[in-house]
């Protein structure tokens, strides 16, 4: 087998629930996924639909209780449910880390840029203050922000949206992990800052080696960036496809639905057609519908798709689908 | 940032005047006669006339505030009514030991109070986030005369271990300032406590963790230090009520601080003593302020003062 064959992280039968007042909300419901070397995967669904909770899963960051994960995840072969504390955090920021969607809270906003990259490395990499904040300039250099030397002494508050999340991925990169959860990365930036980012991380995922779980709604992010990508809804993988085949043939109807509300330029004028919606709302984790989770939305709803839920059909190598009509 | 210390200490100026004016408008609106009471019952409307002539209340009021303003910026603050001594010396008589009282009890308090919420937040509902709480409330609650007499009954009387009231010793200090504190921790853990449970649920405090931190370099690098403006807040505030003297604590330990004095200048309506020790603590609580603002700029990058 090659080396890109093998898989980096093998999530098996993920469930993440949260125990609260008002009764227990599956936000996570029975999700697989295959990460492998030196790709990046797609993780699309809207917002509530259990993505961001599945990457805080992964790296056990969820607070339990309230919140329980039951499941598998292997890591290079390591079962990180099953390791304590202590080996949990090794793994944190060192081989797997993570960069948040709003670079304007994610950042601690007392300390220095250049600490809080330098502090995990002298964590993880057993390095001195002094080398571990050579570092630090270092990779602010390589995330491309000017004047690394004096912006690391600087505090968050003096960078802007667009430089904090280059701190961020740069804070991400510090340890070159093998694998990064990037959870709406670009989200709260602007459109051409975005493109920046997007680049950034393209280009330093090719120099660094490192696999990218991309979390977003946005599919022109997905079109940009993924190779492969994973459709979730309420809790669930509703399609799984390589980006090529999902744009070209999806086969949920919420995929299609996702696809038909993106604006495409002059399509209307070609195609005659107005931008399509989903309509409704992603259902709450408490009021989750019998039969398929996606029916009372679906405009191509049957009989059977409300009174039972569908499997998973399996369609090739990497090619999925939760739907009665893919059966 | 040296200039805004000057300023600010510029500012104090005109606020101590504004405290002097209020101060002395207030005190001739209260009831009662300063000349009778010094008199006393039994004094003839002679002997009353001619107090109230020797301590100059006979003249118009205005021209009274004159006086009395004439001589504050000479740092004269006059003679009390009651004991004929210098008002100065009788307050910097009193001054070091409310001083002592409230740094043991506000040091105390930090020492007690913050870790105490610490642990409330890090592990909440839990056991010991209950025993926390419980106490706090209790130590809110706790009328301070009745928690200082139930110390001087176990302290002092039971176990004899302690002096029930008095000075002399730092075994003096025990009891009075824990009583004092007792609130004080109490206000601080609770204040601590839904700081910090607010500051480990941010998202940065999600980021520190990601980065595989030690839990404990999370809460007390990245939480604790965001949580301490509102902390240090609170220890400002209440580290300038403490040095307004403690009145009731003071007088069930027998303690010569600047509460008892100020109540008992009250009841004898002792204008000059009253005024004196008001600005006292006026000047001391302006000067606690100061520092706590200085102090956020410590703790706070976002905070300058240029």
């Amino acid at each position: 087998m090659k080396e890109q064959d093998k898989p980096l992280l093998t999530i098996e039968g993920l469930h993440t629930c949260f125990h609260t007042l008002d009764g227990i909300v599956n936000a996570v419901d029975g999700v697989d996924m295959v990460v492998y070397r030196g790709e990046t995967l797609g993780l699309v669904g809207e917002s509530g639909c259990g993505k961001s909770v599945t990457a805080l899963s992964v790296l056990r960051l969820l607070a339990c209780p309230p919140a329980e994960i039951q499941g598998a995840i292997h890591f290079q072969g390591v079962d990180l449910l099953g390791l304590d504390r202590e080996g949990i955090r090794r793994i944190r920021g060192n081989a797997i880390s993570m960069i948040f969607q709003e670079p304007m809270t994610s950042l601690n906003p007392v300390l220095t840029i250049g600490e809080q990259i330098a502090e995990s490395v002298r964590l993880h990499q057993n390095l001195s203050g002094k080398e571990a904040w050579r570092w630090a300039e270092t990779m602010l250099e390589m995330v491309q922000i000017p004047g690394p030397k004096q912006r690391a002494k600087d505090y968050p508050h003096k960078l802007s949206g667009g430089m904090r999340q280059r701190a961020m991925i740069a804070m991400a990169l510090s340890c070159n992990p093998q694998l990064i959860f990037a959870d709406e990365p670009t989200t709260a930036l602007d459109v051409t800052i975005q493109a920046q980012i997007l680049n950034l991380m393209q280009d330093l995922k090719q120099e660094f080696h490192t696999s990218i779980v991309l979390i977003t709604h946005d599919l022109g992010v997905i079109a940009e960036m993924a190779s492969r990508v994973i459709v979730m809804y309420a809790g669930q993988v509703v399609e799984e496809a390589p980006v090529r085949e999902l744009f070209k043939n999806p086969r949920h109807p919420y995929t299609q639905g996702l696809l038909g509300s993106v604006p495409v330029i002059g399509k209307k004028a070609k195609m005659g057609r107005r931008l399509q919606e989903i309509p409704g709302v992603v259902p709450g984790p408490l009021e989750t519908p019998g039969g398929c989770r996606f029916h009372p939305r679906c405009p191509k709803v049957a009989d059977l798709c409300r009174r039972e839920a569908p499997l998973e059909t399996v369609l090739g190598e990497h090619r999925r689908v939760r739907c009665w009509l893919a059966a | 940032m040296f200039q805004y210390v000057i300023k600010r200490l510029v500012f104090t100026i005109p606020v101590l005047i504004g405290i002097s004016l209020l101060l002395f408008f207030m005190l001739r609106m209260l009831p009662g006669d300063p000349a009778q009471v010094l008199a006393g019952q039994m004094a003839t409307p002679e002997e009353v006339e001619n107090i109230r002539r020797q301590l100059g209340l006979d003249r118009p009021i205005h021209v009274q505030y004159a006086v009395f303003f004439s001589r504050l910026v000479q740092f004269d603050l006059g003679r009390s009514a009651r004991t004929q001594n210098p008002v100065t010396r009788e307050i910097w008589a009193r001054l070091p030991n409310t001083v002592l009282l409230a740094v043991v009890a506000i040091t105390l308090a930090c020492l007690f109070g913050i870790p105490a919420g610490i642990v409330s937040a890090v592990r909440p509902y839990t056991w010991m986030d209950y025993l926390v709480t419980s106490a706090a409330l209790f130590g809110i609650s706790m009328p301070v005369f009745w928690l200082g007499l139930m110390l001087v009954v176990v302290f002092s009387i039971l176990l004899q271990w302690l002096p029930a009231g008095g000075t002399g010793s730092w075994k003096h200090v025990i009891l009075p300032s824990v009583t004092l504190a007792s609130f004080v921790i109490a206000f601080i853990a609770r204040m601590t406590r839904s700081t910090m449970m607010e500051v480990l649920s941010q998202d940065y405090t999600t980021t520190a963790r990601s980065k595989g931190l030690k839990e404990e370099v999370v809460i007390v690098k990245h939480a604790l230090k965001n949580a301490l403006i509102p902390i240090i807040t609170v220890v400002g505030l209440q580290f300038g009520l403490l040095l307004g003297g403690a009145v009731l604590t003071e007088t069930v330990f027998a303690w010569p601080g600047l509460g008892r004095l100020i109540v008992d200048s009250i009841l004898a309506r002792d204008y000059p003593m009253i005024q004196g020790a008001i600005l006292v603590f006026g000047l001391l609580y302006i000067f606690v302020n100061l520092v706590t603002d200085l102090l956020y700029a410590c703790v706070d990058p976002r905070i300058r003062y240029d």
